[in-house]
């Protein structure tokens, strides 16, 4: 059986010219890149054009490039790090309900320490209000952090608004960009952004590895403790052949970005149009022209998520029901929740399809026949 | 070319690197996701810890996974602090702990916290006696390394848990990120709570790190977010860089048992021929040291130009600890020691792997002997 994988927004195969980039910086170029000695300069050399390559990607300056352990890591440090260098200017901080959880838990756990949040609602759509963000605006806030595109839905929050909202106020302003990095086209110094969070295993870089891009003018408190590495903003042995990944899939998907874009938006269009044709009934959730190209969210009416899931599953097609971090709890996604109330149907029979690296419009239409017998069968009709 | 920085990192071992690549392009998946192939990827995470936890005599549900050892030392120092804080506010550690503690120690301190650094002695290690009397009503943690990363000092972590069994409330953090698979360490028998390790340290791969967290203790968490890691530890896994990081920890445990005499013959065959060349001072202690670290001083000459000097002819060793090799800072463990200055600022340190071999060290020391004469010459 083929196995058709769609839930990139979940992780991504690394692409193939990642892992040739990777192996030589753990057989050969293997140094730690604070030893003064050629081994040591070799990994620091790579570093830094790696470091260089990601600035460019996002119009930044080298120096403002923190490399992590992954953006989870690049939340927490910029939510705890702007929060916490700076909460003599005020404890306000402003976020959404659909955020990730590594921002929302996060933000739980700033609350603890004395730090107010507000979490704006969206719309059906997914989307925050500007009015809403507006009121909420304070002289006391300090941080705002609203996510670029959520890993859901797909929907597209209004950053260059935001960003302009913020550009006269003393807020600092970070979007987890973990899922539209490498597909959306993004300058931090156009969009406003102070700091901004990605992950190289979502754009077919290898796991552990990340970044924070945080403006010059961002004060930041570190998380981590230790050796001076990056700037001593993150201590740690560097992951140099994570680090070259990661750039090499950001080259990558720099030089790709358009062609893929448009390719899976024609995924989208082609699985709706034969769950259309073939007359099942479906909703898609989230605002089809605002959205990540990569992700399509579907509700399957009279369905349940689990057994659709279990059926994909056993057709050969990978989904999921919402971000992979909380697939495995059987709480209903807060993301839809946020959306639809606790109450509708629709957060427990929706469906995340995610596009990516190897995906042929020959799997999309075969995922979509198959989909529409799994929700015939589940529906009986 | 001799490679003697071990202590900085280790070369991975080749089965690793296939380990990581496989794992990295077959089974991608997110351990988290429901399909099957995210089960695949949970399925190979769970036998990794498990079999860590068998390498490493504990239960799987002791085992964490970080980023690497500065995320472990920070996570278990940070995390037991904030956790116990009602309790009391008092930290012990020692004068000579790496960065990863040192630092994240210092940061308590602007929080509120009051901590003790132990002195060492002249050989470097602290002493029981000592650490008793530090001991307050309320100390809420005690971390001190299992080996120096600078002179190899192995300090007495199964009499220092054996002092604490009487202190139930205090919590033990050891970082054994230099000792593993080279100074056998029982984390029961140590009564260790908590256990700092770094892949890439034992021919494992960057980016990859354990924290050994015995059931019953908890720790405030330092990265927030999916809630992967028993709640402890959020971020999606590494799961190849985890993988690999289990196979190396096997191979080096395997070669422990098969070379761990014959990385003692080279130490010792080293120690015999630095001591023989006049200008070196020793200062790695003869007993209770690692078997793969040799540190010594110049007699003043500058340790840099030495490290550069002999990488010229491919020999690779470091001045200090890397991740601080690039301040020319005099050594924080030797100034502890007691050392004066001058022999504090020209140290340099070897540190061996299994792989090392005696017949490197006259090619070695011959290229030594030649830089420190040119270094007198430029001095004079």
């Amino acid at each position: 059986m083929e196995r058709i994988y769609l839930d990139h927004a979940a992780t991504s195969p690394m692409h193939p010219d990642v892992v040739e980039t990777m192996v030589p910086f753990m057989t050969e170029i293997f140094g730690n890149p604070s030893s003064i000695h050629f081994f040591g300069r070799q990994s620091r050399h790579a570093i830094d054009v790696a470091r260089e390559t990601v600035a460019k990607s996002i119009g930044a300056k080298e120096n403002e490039i923190i490399f992590t352990s992954g953006g989870t890591e690049a939340d927490n440090l910029a939510l705890v790090g702007v929060a916490m260098a700076n909460r003599q200017k005020g404890k306000h901080i402003i976020t959404t309900a659909i955020e990730h959880h590594a921002v929302l838990h996060t933000c739980h756990y700033l609350e603890k320490q004395g730090f107010e949040v507000t979490y704006l609602p969206v719309d059906e759509r997914g989307k925050i209000s500007l009015e809403d963000f507006q009121r909420a605006l304070r002289d006391d806030t300090i941080l705002v952090s609203i996510m670029f595109g959520n890993n859901e839905v797909g929907v597209l929050q209004p950053i260059k608004e935001i960003g302009q909202m913020l550009k006269e106020h003393q807020a600092f302003f970070h979007t987890d960009a973990v899922q539209a990095y490498g597909l959306i086209p993004i300058d931090v110094n156009e969009l406003h952004i102070d700091l901004l969070s990605v992950s190289a295993h979502k754009i077919n870089g290898p796991k552990g590895v990340g970044f924070l891009y945080a403006r010059e003018t961002v004060k930041l408190i570190p998380r981590l403790y230790g050796g001076e590495q990056e700037r001593k903003r993150r201590a740690g042995t560097e992951n140099v052949a994570g680090i070259v990944g990661m750039a090499k899939a950001v080259e990558i998907a720099r030089q790709t970005m358009n062609e893929k874009a448009s390719m899976y938006r024609s995924f989208k269009e082609k699985m709706l149009g034969i769950f259309e044709q073939e007359g099942i009934p479906y909703i898609v959730n989230g605002d089809e022209n605002n959205s990540l190209p990569h992700v399509l969210n579907v509700a399957f009416p009279g369905t349940n998520v689990e057994s659709m899931l279990v059926n994909l599953d056993l057709a050969g097609i990978a989904a999921s029901s919402g971000s992979a971090c909380t697939a495995g709890s059987i709480d209903p996604s807060h993301v839809l929740v946020a959306m639809f109330g606790k109450e509708s149907e629709r957060i427990r029979s929706s469906v995340r399809f995610s596009f990516g690296l190897g995906n042929t419009e020959e799997q999309i239409e075969k995922a979509a026949y198959e989909t529409v017998k799994i929700v015939r069968r589940l529906t009986n009709k | 070319m001799i490679y003697l920085d071990n202590s900085a990192t280790t070369k991975p071992f080749p089965e690793v690197i296939d380990s990581f690549v496989t794992v990295a392009t077959k089974y991608f998946g997110n351990p988290s996701s429901l399909h099957e192939l995210g089960r695949q990827a949970e399925r190979l995470l769970q036998q990794s810890r498990e079999q860590i936890a068998r390498l490493l005599h504990v239960k799987p549900n002791e085992i964490i996974f970080t980023s690497g050892g500065t995320e472990a030392n920070n996570m278990a120092i940070k995390g037991i602090a904030l956790q116990y804080k009602n309790r009391g506010k008092h930290i012990i550690t020692t004068a000579i702990e790496h960065p990863s503690v040192s630092e994240p120690c210092k940061q308590l301190e602007e929080l509120g916290f009051d901590v003790s650094y132990l002195p060492v002695n002249e050989k470097g290690f602290i002493t029981i006696d000592d650490l008793m009397k530090t001991i307050r009503d309320d100390t809420i943690l005690v971390s001190v390394m299992h080996v120096n990363n600078e002179v190899g000092s192995i300090q007495p972590i199964k009499e220092i848990g054996q002092l604490l069994k009487n202190y139930p409330k205090i919590v033990f953090h050891v970082d054994n990120v230099q000792g593993v698979s080279k100074v056998p360490l029982h984390l029961y028998e140590g009564r260790v709570d908590l256990c700092t390790m770094s892949a890439h340290k034992f021919h494992g791969l960057r980016g990859a790190g354990i924290l050994y967290i015995r059931e019953g203790i908890k720790l405030s968490p330092l990265l927030a977010g999916g809630e992967q890691e028993m709640k402890v530890r959020s971020g999606t896994e590494n799961v190849a860089a985890i993988v690999a990081m289990t196979k190396a920890l096997r191979m080096s445990l395997e070669m422990y048992e098969e070379k761990i005499h014959h990385l003692m013959k080279v130490k010792e065959a080293w120690i015999e021929q630095l001591s023989a060349i006049p200008d070196i001072q020793l200062n790695t202690p003869i007993d209770h040291s690692a078997p793969h670290i040799i540190n010594f001083s110049l007699n003043g000459l500058k340790s840099e130009v030495f490290v550069h000097e002999l990488a010229k002819h491919n020999i690779f060793v470091s001045t200090t600890s890397a991740c601080s090799s690039k301040k020319k800072a005099p050594s924080k463990t030797l100034i502890a020691m007691g050392a004066e200055p001058k022999r504090a600022e020209s140290a340099v340190r070897i540190s061996l792997s299994f792989k090392n071999t005696i017949e490197e060290i006259p090619i070695a020391i011959d290229v030594m002997k030649n830089a420190i004469k040119k270094l007198q010459e430029v001095t004079r």
